[in-house]
């Protein structure tokens, strides 16, 4: 058994070294993680803090990317407010794929009344623009957390995943060792569970990072419309503020500029993995680009 | 499903901002006191009971809702609450060339761009620049508009000052049609368009490409090269042709949207659209407002589904009912 894992362990590491944009992208991401997960060992957390340090003062020796109008040490907000964006994509992601795969799951194996219920619920939540409803909900949230704004960003989300599980579901359902396990009298949960689940998992997967990256898409946009967390120091919330007190018109770059670098490491690193896992999915797309 | 969405989104509308904590009567008060008006508070209680009437919250929750529906079928959105006595469909309808401007142009714009890129991008002859230009875009597409917008406006209207900071017209001109305005709006929108057409090429061409793979394995291809058609007449006439197709519905959804991406954009840079009218309509928790412009934009997005199911048969044959 672990030799199984350890082999297969190999493979995904050899082919990780051989797919370049799926490297790039990991590292990206495990640079964030780093900085969140290392940077308090360096970094005086506290700064982060409104009013603990002097206001609007530049980049200096001691603080290193300078301190915002509310008088905030820049980056020890950017090493607090990182990984508590990274904790609110990857929330939302899980739940969103979980809520997905499992509709998409029933959908497709069950067929009949109940895949035209959960298509039809897919398809008209696919048509409603979800900022729309985000934009209504997170407003009505009187005090809203992390934790809060990835669930209801979860609560939209499901769709994508739901409907390509449900694609992939309905073909498995008619393959041979499907119908074999059907006619050896195994149960539908265990045909579920053991014959369609396992091959389902790679596209559950792919899915979960385009999720998780959607998740974060739709909370950095709640943010920098100022609704998100009030008490967390995070990234859109930063740029919220310095919009707010027009950080761009009196000069003060460092304010707003370093979260927005944050921001496209992390995008452009999720969006690297999610390209690696569609062409790992659909082998088609890896001759090109 | 049409209606149902329509209805389904009419009900959400209406549940939705009813369960948000503010209340809107509350917040015009609040205005009229900060201006100095209505100070005694037995003349407030009488205000606040005529206001709860003029707008039917005094009525029972089901009474309201059905009254509702009614109205908004007929696209009677009601009095805007913190701008009374403007009536909601009127503000929409003075934003909405702003946002269908500024977002329908860089829609376009992008769509055709993306699809040349994307289709170069499969093709085994394209030139080689193509194959190392293209990607930059695909890895811009992954960054949100209004972060590349903030930087955009940092370096071309604060360091460059070359281009206006924001708004879509100059303070103190009035809207006319004439060149100089159109000129001044132009300007304006440069820098809106550009952050959404930077970031959207690379969506389009990623769309293309996969299409384009798969069309080009396709046995008419073949025969098309083996007839000794030309290159260029293969790839426009044979493959982008076919390959276009998923991408129109694509195009017509993302037109459909258009209303409800613009939100952040216009935010971002104070462009007078529906999203600026919708934010603002949510901090002053305006109802009505928020009703309208939200029931806007899934109506906008229902009928452009609507329409790509209707116009499918006419660009792809093979589909018929």
């Amino acid at each position: 058994m672990t030799e199984i894992f350890l082999r297969r362990g190999k493979a995904a590491g050899s082919y990780i070294l051989r797919t370049p944009k799926l490297l790039l992208g990991l590292v990206m991401l495990l640079s964030l993680l780093l900085l969140g997960l290392v940077g308090p060992l360096f970094v005086d957390v506290e700064k982060a803090r409104p009013i603990s340090v002097p206001t609007r003062k530049p980049p200096s020796a001691e603080y290193p990317l300078g301190t915002d109008g509310g008088g905030r040490d820049v980056l020890a907000v950017l090493v607090v407010g990182t990984p508590q964006t990274l904790r609110m994509g990857l929330l939302a992601g899980i739940v969103g794929v979980v809520l997905g795969t499992s509709l998409g799951l029933i959908a497709g194996y069950f067929g009949g009344r109940i895949d035209m219920a959960i298509s039809t619920a897919t398809d008209t939540m696919l048509t409603i623009p979800p900022l729309a409803i985000l934009l209504v909900v997170a407003a009505s949230v009187r005090s809203m957390s992390v934790e809060n704004m990835a669930l209801i960003i979860a609560l939209l989300s499901w769709m994508f995943p739901a409907r390509t599980i449900r694609a992939q579901v309905l073909s498995l359902r008619e393959q041979p060792y499907v119908h074999m396990a059907r006619l050896a009298g195994l149960g539908d949960i265990r045909i579920i569970f053991e014959e369609i689940m396992p091959n389902i998992l790679p596209l559950a997967a792919a899915s979960f990072v385009g999720a998780t990256s959607g998740a974060v898409l739709a909370g950095i946009g709640l943010e920098v419309l100022g609704l998100g967390p009030q008490r967390t120091p995070t990234l859109g919330m930063t740029i919220y503020w310095a919009q707010l007190y027009s950080a761009l018109i009196n000069g003060l770059w460092w304010w707003w500029l370093p979260p927005i670098i944050v921001l496209i490491i992390l995008f452009v690193g999720l969006f690297l993995v999610s390209a690696a896992m569609d062409e790992f999915v659909n082998p088609r797309l890896r001759r090109t680009g | 499903m049409f209606l149902v969405v329509v209805l389904l989104a009419a009900t959400l509308n209406f549940i939705i901002p009813r369960m948000a904590p503010g209340d809107p009567i509350g917040a015009v008060l609040e205005e009229l006191r900060a201006r100095g008006a209505g100070t005694q508070s037995d003349a407030e209680d009488e205000i606040v009971a005529a206001y709860r009437a003029r707008f039917g919250l005094d009525q029972p929750t089901h009474i309201q809702y059905f009254r509702f529906l009614f109205n908004t079928l007929r696209f009677d959105l009601g009095y805007s609450i913190s701008y009374y006595p403007q009536k909601v469909e009127r503000a929409l309808l003075r934003a909405l060339p702003w946002t269908v401007g500024l977002l329908a142009i860089s829609t376009v714009l992008s769509f055709a761009a993306g699809s040349f890129f994307g289709a170069m991008m499969a093709w085994p002859r394209a030139p080689g620049f193509m194959r190392r230009f293209v990607p930059m875009f695909m890895v811009l597409s992954a960054v949100p508009y209004y972060l590349l917008g903030l930087i955009l406006v940092y370096v071309f209207a604060f360091v460059m000052r070359i281009l206006p900071l924001g708004g879509a017209y100059s303070s103190g001109t009035i809207p006319q049609l004439d060149l100089d305005f159109l000129l001044d709006v132009i300007r304006h929108g440069m820098l809106p368009a550009l952050s959404i057409v930077l970031t959207s090429v690379g969506f389009w061409a990623l769309g293309m490409r996969g299409v384009m793979v798969t069309v080009l394995g396709e046995d008419y291809l073949t025969l098309a090269e083996a007839k000794g058609l030309p290159d260029r007449r293969i790839f426009f006439g044979y493959a982008m042709r076919n390959a276009l197709l998923p991408q129109v519905t694509s195009l017509a959804i993302a037109l459909g949207t258009v209303a409800s991406g613009s939100v952040l954009v216009e935010v971002v840079f104070n462009y007078p659209g529906i999203g600026w009218l919708l934010y603002n309509a949510l901090r002053s928790s305006d109802y009505y407002m928020v009703q309208g412009v939200t029931f806007f934009l899934i109506l906008t997005v229902a009928v452009s589904v609507l329409i790509v199911d209707m116009i499918y048969p006419l660009l792809d044959p093979r589909i018929e009912r």
